[in-house]
């Protein structure tokens, strides 16, 4: 198996945010998380992904067992993610905002900066390389030398998903990859997922856009209270009883958007 | 942004004046003053590693002065070793007790880091205050040596001091330029920018700030030392809080997090309180009502403000080209 959960659970005090969620994902395959707000999806990623501790449970990848790994050593492992608020630098180029994405294949320290040894030299032209070529696989040639804060909000979303493959990633977890953004360019940023697929990315993404989500995901997620509801391919999902009663029926929770 | 052009010309002309200057202009106080700035300056390069760069706000910084200075001092004085040794023991304990306090103060967060390094800078003072029989307590350290002879070049006179204080802070300039245009500032700017984004692209966040906070430490190291042989007394003074907080308002005048910034701040900060010398106590009146006006319109100081007025331009440009642009893939379509 590629990549796996098996029966995580994170506690905040009593509150269980994520409650023994067990996952799996094929290489190269789409998979949505979903679920009402407060489902515990962005716990679940930030589980995944190292920034918080697990409380039970065992996170694997790649036959790595990850699940006490810091950040930054599951990202050298190969997990990008991008953030729901874009956590990008405004004063900046775009191109800059991009470069220090593969800063975590380098090695370059303190000597090699102050003696600008051929190693900082030969790893600051791969960093723009790097860059560029992730640049160009989100169509953002154009813009490179453009200061963020000029960017449109969509550009600022193909931007964190540069960053995220400047990180060489096999995995990519997105948060609401297409929140804000309008339904034509919503498709521009669900042929990107595509794309990333296909070239052998494995991509998790939260999102509420079901449209656009029961066209793309291979394998949709549902939680609700922390807890996995459902899990399949799209046209089951549509059909599920738990998820049609976690969405619309008895309790109140806020209904996900339907376009 | 100005081009790189007229860049390299400015520095060059700034560097030909300050080189200049002793044989144009020897005026005692004016050398005596501009050497004084250069020490200063240098310890602000050094805090605008850890504050400027990665976003840290160090409260800890005259302590650190401070032991550069006693570690130059004691090491001349009572340990009798040669100046330019002690100098490079001097610098190299700061460091290491830079990266001591580092390991535990940068385990805590904004106010927290600020608290706690603020504490480190009034411990170093109780040390250097209390432990009268090492430092000589309230009545300081007196008879600490100036540079020794390298070869043919003294350092008895004042022009000669001048040179070797410029030679040092040109030196850390260069290191700091370095730095920030290497793959390593890179990573300073971009813990500054967001640590959970940082964290995310494979960042080691305590890595990095350690190693800006040692360095931090080794600047205000030197510039301590340099300042101990150039006074050639110390007393527990230069380790109180309210140098850190003249340290910080040298920063914050010239800008933060910018290259020009320490040694454009300091020059003007402490220019212009000495040609307010004349009003006394009464001076800080002016002084302070400036320092907060500045801090409120121009938050990025005098080099981030004129950095500021330029991108602004290029982004104009930027967005008159975008609708150019724009206009023509319009016309195209329609076409």
């Amino acid at each position: 198996m590629f990549f796996s959960t098996e029966g995580i659970t994170k506690r905040f005090g009593g509150l269980a945010a994520v409650e023994d969620v067990s996952v799996s994902v094929e290489k190269g395959t789409i998979t949505a998380i979903i679920g009402p707000n407060g489902a515990g999806k962005s716990t679940f990623f930030n589980l995944i992904s190292g920034i918080h501790p697990l409380s039970s449970g065992k996170i694997l990848f790649k036959d790595h067992d990850i699940t006490k790994m810091p950040p930054q050593q599951i990202a050298r492992l190969g997990i990008g993610r991008t953030f729901q608020t874009t956590n990008l630098f405004e004063q900046s180029t775009v191109l800059d905002n991009v470069l220090i994405g593969h800063r975590l294949r380098t090695k370059s320290g303190i000597w090699d900066a102050i003696f600008r040894t051929k190693r900082e030299k030969e790893e600051e032209k791969r960093s723009y390389q790097k860059a560029l070529e992730a640049l160009e696989f989100v169509e953002m040639m154009h813009v490179v030398e453009h200061p963020v804060s000029l960017i449109s909000q969509e550009e600022k979303k193909r931007l964190a998903f540069a960053l995220a493959l400047a990180t060489d990633p096999e995995m990519v977890l997105l948060d609401e990859p297409a929140a804000g953004v309008n339904p034509d360019e919503t498709d521009g940023l669900a042929y990107l997922m595509r794309k990333m697929a296909d070239h052998g990315i494995t991509v998790c993404l939260i999102e509420h856009k079901m449209p656009m989500i029961m066209s793309l995901a291979d394998q949709i997620v549902v939680l609700n209270h922390g807890k996995k509801i459902a899990e399949g391919r799209p046209e089951e999902i549509r059909q599920n009883e738990a998820v049609i009663q976690a969405y619309l029926g008895g309790e109140a929770h806020a209904p996900v958007k339907q376009y | 942004m100005l081009n790189v052009l007229s860049k390299r010309v400015l520095l060059i002309i700034v560097a030909l004046a300050a080189v200049l200057f002793p044989l144009v202009f020897p005026n005692m106080y004016v050398l005596q003053l501009l050497t004084l700035v250069f020490i200063w300056s240098i310890a602000v390069y050094g805090y605008n590693i850890i504050s400027g760069y990665v976003g840290y706000l160090s409260l800890a910084h005259a302590g650190f002065f401070a032991i550069g200075a006693y570690g130059l001092g004691l090491l001349t004085t009572k340990a009798g070793f040669s100046y330019w040794l002690s100098l490079l023991l001097a610098v190299l304990i700061t460091s290491i007790a830079g990266a001591l306090v580092g390991v535990i103060a940068l385990r805590t967060k904004s106010h927290f880091f600020a608290i706690y390094t603020m504490c480190v800078g009034v411990i170093v003072y109780l040390l250097i205050d209390k432990w009268d029989s090492l430092t000589g307590g309230v009545r300081g350290l007196i008879g600490i040596p100036a540079p020794g002879n390298l070869g043919p070049i003294t350092f008895d006179t004042l022009t000669s001091q001048y040179y070797l204080a410029l030679f040092f802070l040109t030196f850390t300039i260069f290191l700091c330029y370095r730095i920030v245009h290497s793959l390593l500032g890179r990573t300073f700017i971009a813990i500054r920018n967001s640590e959970e984004l940082a964290k995310t692209i494979g960042i080691s966040i305590m890595k990095n700030q350690l190693l800006a906070f040692t360095l931090s430490a080794l600047f205000a190291g030197l510039s301590g030392a340099l300042y101990a042989s150039f006074i050639r007394f110390i007393g527990p003074q230069i380790s109180a809080i309210t140098v850190t907080f003249e340290m910080l308002m040298y920063l914050l005048v010239g800008g933060i997090g910018t290259l020009a910034g320490p040694i454009v701040g300091t020059l003007i900060v402490i220019s212009l309180t000495q040609s307010l010398q004349f009003l006394e106590e009464y001076r800080m009146l002016i002084f302070g009502p400036v320092v907060v006006l500045l801090v409120l319109y121009y938050p990025r100081g005098i080099t981030g403000s004129i950095n500021g007025y330029f991108q602004k331009k290029k982004q104009q440009r930027v967005k008159v080209a975008n609708e150019e642009h724009d206009v023509k893939r319009k016309v195209g379509e329609a076409g």
